[in-house]
């Protein structure tokens, strides 16, 4: 009080010149940069728009309505060469969205895997667990696609050679060759729709009953069986419902076509080589992120535990891991960015991602910058969309301080 | 491939303030610097644009390069040359990071309209044909239904083979590659049951191939690909000079001058040959152009006439042996004919 007395008791705040004014100061600071950054796109935005228009060329994004007039090799979605520019692109993003997920799910779970190899141990795990994240880990991302698509797909037998294989073996029903893998695809038939509902109530009927599971537990200190129940709720009922139905699934079988195999199911060497190598490269960064996060929890943690008659397992699950995904979770949302960028680099095995399609847009429609904005829209979506989820985990994995 | 499109869009966008003259004039900016900057096949396409293991270029499209430069600069070492990918092509050419394109590019409505360019002169009459393995008995293109199919991203023979399969109700897998290389790796792997790509190309790509005996093109040719040297819109000048160069090395094959007889010609009697070669009295056609005055001498004594060039490179002294075919004079039943040069 006495302080403040003495201040105001003075009257006017001390003069200072304008010059040193730091509320000034700041907001002269922020104008500049805002003017410089407004100045720098306009005139990026003038000089484009004036260069586009000295090549007598237009600008705009309605020519995503034309038609494309080429055909995508990887398509998930109705497709011809009849099709719109934009529907390419919505194949080219499909195709991204699919190969970088089914990359995140596998580079997770390797990587989960060889973190904790390393630390095992048993000496030949954790060293062969070494030599993998240390080849991977070394060697650039192009070179792994490479690898897996010249060095290993292309190699594999000849579509020719199945067809005999075929004659020889008319039963066979799963392929390996230089053209994708090639196996029966299922036909759902009438009634399948009931097994589908019966998996849905399975998996809402096991969540409900590890929540009361755990209420259970924490009343009478007694554990009923979870895991046994859950299984039988997600696996056992649609399988009753399946034969009750009259199993109404039959399988399209993969048979020799004049120059390819027609029918089933198959998956190409395009997407093959990068969801390998996208994986398996980012796995080896994602298992140093496991083992460090693992690391990261002090030893005490574990010897407690333990000492409160914890098992090993309950200890791995209950006290080390909820601790080490702190550590683990910040990190593994960059690698995860990583490979969904990464995942760019279809380009060159051929695999129809969205940089694929959108350069031969790019280079049909002579729309270099349109296309590279919607590039740059697309993949900052798909990354903060990724961040935001991950940051939603994190905060609830994070430590809540009592 | 990506960064390189990236880089001649920013440069489109940013570093474009140099050029912004209200009238381009590449022909000046090419004398001001003192070579010409041609973009050129950068996937060694044997005959059109290749370099060896020197470094050396050579080709079809790299001789016009050549004759641009002797023309300009009466010196046809004068190049500079961008290898460039189909898809890069394009955009290294709006952004002017190359002044010519002579890259087997086929002249189409699109791109002389929508993208920006001039086309006018042919530099080589070709048509997209199928390459296939001779094992498979295969022996027309219509019996290529459900055929896997190798191709080349951004290229009109990506649309074409569309095209093709859907008017003739076959349908086909496309396997597409940005760079022609892997596309070759790729068919020479057995990914692809057969190639397509220009005739020309195929026969220049067969030659790559591991045991070329097992290979055969197709006899359908299943489009026009009128392949021509390409030029920004709007700058008819350097559209003229780039043109002429190809058309002088033309109507030097229809007066018969070459490398060993052009000082000769000179004094021919011929008052056609005598204004070609400059040696008419106070004529303007070469500084009308904004050439010197001997330039058509100058293109003869650096690649030759175009006949010289085109066996040289693709012909009978190349390992292509492509017959004339098309790329005939007309005197002879081919498309090649200069418009006269007076």
């Amino acid at each position: 009080m006495a302080i403040a007395d003495a201040r105001t008791g003075s009257g006017d705040p001390p003069k200072v010149s304008l010059l040193y004014n730091p509320a000034l100061r700041s907001y002269v600071y922020q104008i500049v940069t805002i003017v410089v950054i407004a100045w720098v796109i306009w005139y990026a935005w003038h000089n484009a728009s004036q260069n586009l228009a000295r090549a007598n060329m237009t600008a705009g994004f309605g020519f995503l309505n034309s038609r494309a007039g080429f055909d995508v090799a990887q398509s998930l979605i109705a497709y011809s060469s009849d099709s719109t520019y934009f529907r390419a692109l919505q194949v080219g993003l499909i195709n991204t969205l699919v190969v970088s997920a089914a990359g995140i799910v596998t580079a997770t779970i390797v990587g989960l895997l060889v973190g904790i190899g390393r630390l095992s141990q048993n000496w030949l795990i954790a060293r062969l667990c070494t030599v993998y994240v240390e080849i991977f880990r070394n060697i650039p991302p192009l070179l792994v696609i490479f690898f897996w698509y010249l060095g290993v797909l292309a190699l594999l037998p000849s579509i020719r050679t199945i067809f005999q294989h075929l004659e020889e073996n008319p039963d066979a029903v799963f392929f390996i060759s230089n053209r994708g893998i090639y196996m029966p695809a299922p036909v759902f038939g009438e009634g399948f729709g009931y097994v589908l509902t019966a998996f849905a109530i399975g998996i809402v009927a096991a969540i409900a009953f590890a929540i009361w599971a755990n209420a259970r537990q924490r009343a009478t200190g007694k554990r009923p069986p979870v895991l046994m129940v859950s299984l039988g709720l997600i696996v056992l009922m649609p399988v009753v419902v399946f034969l009750f139905a009259g199993m109404p699934l039959s399988l399209d079988y993969a048979i020799p076509g004049s120059f390819n195999m027609r029918g089933g199911m198959s998956i190409g060497p395009e997407f093959l080589a990068l969801f390998l190598a996208l994986s398996l490269y980012t796995a080896s960064f994602i298992a140093e992120i496991v083992r460090a996060g693992i690391r990261g929890v002090a030893k005490g943690q574990t010897e407690a535990s333990y000492a409160l008659g914890l098992r090993p397992g309950q200890t791995t699950r209950l006290v080390v891991l909820p601790q080490a995904l702190r550590i683990i979770i910040p990190p593994l949302t960059s690698q995860y960015l990583n490979l969904i960028k990464n995942s760019s680099l279809a380009v060159a095995v051929g695999y129809a991602d969205l940089v694929a399609v959108g350069g031969t847009i790019l280079n049909q429609a002579g729309k270099a910058i349109e296309i590279i904005a919607i590039w740059m829209l697309v993949y900052v979506s798909i990354s903060l969309v990724t961040s935001l989820f991950m940051n939603w985990f994190n905060a609830k994995m994070a430590l809540v301080e009592r | 491939m990506a960064k390189k499109i990236v880089a001649a869009v920013i440069g489109a966008a940013v570093m474009g303030i140099g050029a912004q003259a209200a009238q381009a004039d590449t022909l000046s900016d090419v004398k001001a610097k003192g070579f010409v900057q041609c973009g050129v096949n950068g996937s060694n396409l044997a005959g059109f644009g290749a370099q060896d293991s020197a470094g050396n270029w050579s080709g079809l499209d790299v001789d016009l390069c050549k004759a641009v430069a002797a023309a300009v600069f009466g010196d046809a070492t004068k190049v500079k040359y961008t290898p460039l990918s189909a898809k890069d092509r394009f955009p290294a050419l709006q952004s002017g990071e190359i002044d010519m394109l002579a890259r087997n590019t086929t002249w189409s409505t699109s791109r002389d309209s929508q993208l920006g360019f001039d086309f006018r002169a042919v530099n080589y009459y070709d048509g997209q044909g199928f390459m296939v393995k001779k094992e498979l008995g295969v022996k027309s293109a219509l019996e290529l239904s459900g055929a896997s199919i190798c191709v080349q991203s951004g290229t009109t023979t990506e649309l074409n083979l569309a095209d093709y399969f859907r008017a003739n109700n076959m349908d086909f897998k496309p396997v597409v590659f940005e760079a022609q290389d892997e596309a070759d790796a790729a068919y020479n792997a057995g990914r692809c049951d057969a190639y397509t790509t220009d005739a020309s190309g195929l026969y220049s790509i067969r030659l790559k191939m591991a045991n070329p005996d097992d290979h055969m093109v197709l006899p359908e040719i299943i489009s026009k690909e009128p392949l021509g040297p390409a030029v920004r819109q709007n700058d008819s000048k350097w559209l003229d000079v780039v043109s002429w160069s190809h058309y002088a090395m033309v109507a030097a094959e229809e007066f018969g001058i070459n490398q060993e007889n052009v000082e000769e010609m000179k004094k021919s009697a011929n008052p056609d040959i005598k204004r070609f070669l400059g040696e008419e009295a106070d004529s303007t056609l070469g500084a009308d152009l904004g050439l010197p005055k001997d330039w058509a001498v100058q293109i003869v004594k650096a690649v030759g006439n175009y006949g010289d060039s085109f066996e040289r490179n693709v012909g009978q002294g190349s390992p292509l042996k492509i017959d004339r075919g098309l790329n005939a004079l007309w005197t002879k039943g081919g498309l090649q004919y200069a418009p006269p040069i007076r």
